[in-house]
């Protein structure tokens, strides 16, 4: 064993090398995204592992390895169990013979995702199991647990840290030189492997009487805990359990009863708590589960126990839990005297820090190019998943729309049958193209849409740390591939007119797009630029003294590294990447550079 | 057992080294010893938002996260993000703090004339002890504000608020910052240092 310390994703990803595990896949996403780097830096060369295209690729490659026996992992964010969920409903009727885990990160707040939805309802929806780590700790050893429960019950199952125990450090004891698991290889089978509607019916059946099987078993989870006695029981799940354990510390005049695996439900241990208690909290993230679930005992066995969480306002809706929540609530809840604050009510007006692009950022001069071109004509703006998301903040202003992965080209198909007059551009990053672009491209040629189509290559994932993708060359085998040429895919599906332009060639990029503008059909602009944070500064810019003070440059393009000091405009040098965007800006050219 | 009981928050602008500055300090108090748990900002906050790091030296953190009024220290490396994270601070808890501001995009268009003088001033009225440090000036020698996380950690182990031997520090730098950035780091932590130890004195 080994002391480490550790992020709460690489605890994750070493749990399983630990646990034997033979194929890891996934899609980035944070906050999962470590969760396969780090199994990229541990893992012995028996062990395949994959950035997969999307999600649900990464499923389904994953219920190859179970079907023949090997363990399995898919790491996700919680938006991409969604893209996911074709293969997941499936999988869960047909089950697996290796154990499958699929771990969802869950963002409460939410801090990186579009929504905050709850995988443990999602894991009640598809009728499987799922663990719910309290702290980078418990999650090294939860994940063995999720594999063996896994085998033991041929299904695969839901694993769902939330954002802070993802990115929590804590110390774990890790095992050296694991070894993956050996495997029997698939038996064919077609009864048992291949989906019909008998197959569904029968094992329906199966999994509906199976769940509350499960349920007693983790009645008996080690991780499910109750410690404390009292009149007053406290349920918690997840880093909320820890926000309620600082709060109590070694306190034990209170039951506290932590759920570290919501769906199937442990209920006889739940009920071993409620019959003692008269009020219980829920301590919860996201959806009221375990208290619905508390709700649905207390009611069928006619218990007289009040129950206090979300639903009883009681909660927050919405966002995420703190300490300090965990503070006001359980300490109203007990009666405690509320700890004095210093009073902060007197604090001045602080500057908002939305995210930016960076300096240097060539999806910062794309977007200018097809403003500028587009200056004066009816244009809608339809953006997509990634850093290019921030095109929408002023000054560039020129997101209109955002939804899900992929959905910027496919809406603005929509845009443009509502609405011939305007023009429709669809922004996609290279790996979101690879991830979920394509279709709706081919769908834009097929049916006919006017659209341009900026594939903002940047060769790279950027927003989520820089994953290789199919257009990278390198894949996680660390092996040097063929590229996927993005050119020649949107050839192969039809696209007639593609040009390739850098976006830092401002005119030419104008121009590219004011071509493509009067052309109907599906029209493509690549503007290729290497993501700035992965690229050496080549120059700093510098403001000479013809500057007028006009604060073109900032009124324009918004670039961090450009402010107002004393009156006067200013670069900042450590930001500065020499990118030069300013200074075809400047109309005095006050703006040289040098290198 | 832990040697010390210590909250440490940073906090500062996306892309100002926080990180390091948090991974030393982390780092240097498992090596005496003691059980570390910490949490860092990641995603999509980092690209110019405003980014804290919690450092939670003991064996009594169950939360990532140090709960409101309960940090011992802050290492601001931005005056507004002092102001904006002071609730974090102990009612007798030590801020030392960045008086060169970072301007965010909104800020530039608007021109609201923040210059961070009104938030030290609010500082120093809702604290006992607050070091102002310039960041600027004091890693001018260095050719580049980016030594600054080391240069701030070295204030803070000046004034022995971080409950930190400096050895350990110093090794810890030794041991993760890449080769061709060791010494100037070193420098600026042992600048950092003379300062913070007038403050110790006092």
């Amino acid at each position: 064993m080994k002391k480490e310390y550790v992020m709460g994703n690489s605890a994750i990803a070493l749990g399983a090398l630990a646990a034997g595990v033979n194929l890891v896949s996934g899609y980035p996403g944070t906050p999962s995204s470590e969760i396969i780097e780090t199994v990229a830096k541990y893992k012995n060369g028996d062990v395949h592992l994959e950035w997969s295209v999307n999600e649900k690729a990464a499923l389904e490659v994953a219920a190859g390895a179970a079907y023949a026996g090997a363990r399995a992992m898919v790491t996700m964010k919680q938006v991409g169990l969604n893209v996911a969920s074709d293969p997941l409903m499936s999988l869960a009727y047909v089950g697996v013979k290796g154990g499958l885990v699929i771990v969802a990160a869950d963002d409460p707040g939410p801090i990186s995702s579009q929504t905050e939805q709850d995988t443990r309802m999602f894991a009640e929806f598809a009728r499987i199991p799922v663990f719910d780590p309290s702290s980078p700790e418990e999650a090294y050893i939860m994940i063995r647990d999720a594999f063996d429960y896994s085998e033991k019950y041929r299904t695969p199952v839901l694993f769902r840290p939330t954002t802070r125990v993802c990115h929590a450090y804590a110390s774990i004891e890790r095992e050296e030189d694991p070894v993956p698991k050996k495997y029997e290889g698939f038996i064919k089978d077609s009864k048992k492997w291949v989906i019909f509607p008998r197959l569904s019916f029968m094992n329906h059946e199966m999994i509906e009487k199976r769940n509350p099987m499960i349920g007693d078993d983790f009645s008996g989870y080690h991780l499910n805990t109750v410690t404390g006695s009292g009149k007053k029981a406290i349920f918690a799940s997840g880093i909320s359990y820890a926000y309620v354990k600082e709060y109590l510390q070694d306190r034990d005049d209170v039951i506290l009863c932590k759920i570290s695996t919501p769906y199937p439900f442990p209920e006889k241990l739940a009920l071993s708590v409620l019959e003692k208690a008269e009020e219980v909290l829920c301590a919860e993230e996201l959806s009221p589960y375990i208290e619905t679930q508390l709700q649905r005992l207390a009611g069928i066995h006619r218990l007289p126990v009040r129950i206090l969480g979300k639903t009883t306002g009681n909660g927050r809706l919405s966002g995420e839990n703190s300490a300090d929540w965990a503070a006001e609530t359980v300490g109203e809840f007990l009666g405690d005297e509320p700890k004095p604050k210093t009073d902060l009510s007197d604090m001045p007006p602080l500057p908002v820090r939305p995210p930016v692009l960076c300096a240097g950022c060539p999806h910062r001069a794309s977007f200018y190019a097809v403003k500028k071109a587009m200056a004066g004509r009816k244009a809608y703006f339809c953006g997509d998943i990634g850093c290019y998301t921030l095109g929408n903040a002023m000054p560039l202003d020129m997101t209109d729309t955002c939804l899900c992965m992929g959905a910027g080209i496919t809406m603005a198909q929509g845009f443009n049958h509502m609405d011939k007059d305007a023009v429709s551009f669809a922004f996609v990053g290279d790996s979101t193209f690879f991830a979920s672009g394509m279709t709706g491209t081919v769908n834009a040629v097929y049916n006919e849409a006017d659209m341009i189509l900026c594939v903002l290559d940047n060769s790279t994932t950027a927003m989520t740390g820089h994953q290789p993708h199919p257009g990278t060359g390198r894949n996680m085998m660390g092996d040097i591939i063929e590229k996927i040429d993005i050119v020649k895919i949107l050839e192969g599906i039809g696209v007639k007119k593609i040009v390739t332009v850098n976006p830092f060639d401002l005119e030419s990029a104008v121009g590219a797009v004011r071509d493509c503008a009067d052309i109907p059909g599906v029209k493509a602009i690549i503007f290729k630029a290497p993501c700035i944070a992965l690229t050496k500064p080549t120059q700093k810019m510098e403001i000479t003294d013809r500057c007028i003070k006009c604060k073109k440059c900032i009124k324009e393009i918004g670039c961090p590294a450009i402010t107002v000091s004393e009156g006067r405009v200013v670069i900042d040098t450590t930001l500065c990447t020499g990118c030069g965007l300013c200074s075809k800006i400047c109309p005095v050219n006050a703006i040289g550079g040098e290198c | 057992m832990s040697k010390i009981s210590k909250d440490i928050l940073l906090c500062g602008v996306g892309g100002q080294g926080t990180v390091l500055a948090s991974k030393l300090i982390a780092a240097a108090a498992m090596l005496e010893g003691n059980t570390v748990h910490s949490a860092e900002t990641i995603g999509m906050a980092q690209r110019g938002g405003s980014v804290t790091s919690h450092v939670r030296i003991g064996d009594r953190a169950f939360s990532p996260l140090i709960p409101g009024g309960s940090a011992d220290l802050m290492l601001a490396f931005e005056p507004a993000e002092a102001v904006r994270n002071l609730g974090y601070l102990k009612q007798d808890g030590a801020v030392i703090v960045n008086s060169v501001t970072v301007k965010p995009v909104t800020e530039s268009l608007a021109d609201t004339g923040y210059d961070g003088k009104k938030e030290l001033e609010y500082l120093k009225k809702k604290c006992g002890c607050v070091i102002v440090v310039d960041a600027s000036e004091l890693c001018r020698e260095f050719g580049s504000s980016k030594f600054f996380n080391t240069a701030i950690l070295g204030v803070a182990v000046g004034t022995g608020k971080t409950g930190l031997d400096r050895n350990s520090v110093l090794s810890e730098i030794e041991n993760r910052v890449p080769e061709r950035f060791r010494e100037v780091n070193k420098k600026a932590f042992l600048k950092g240092e003379r300062i913070g130890e007038e403050y110790a004195v006092k």
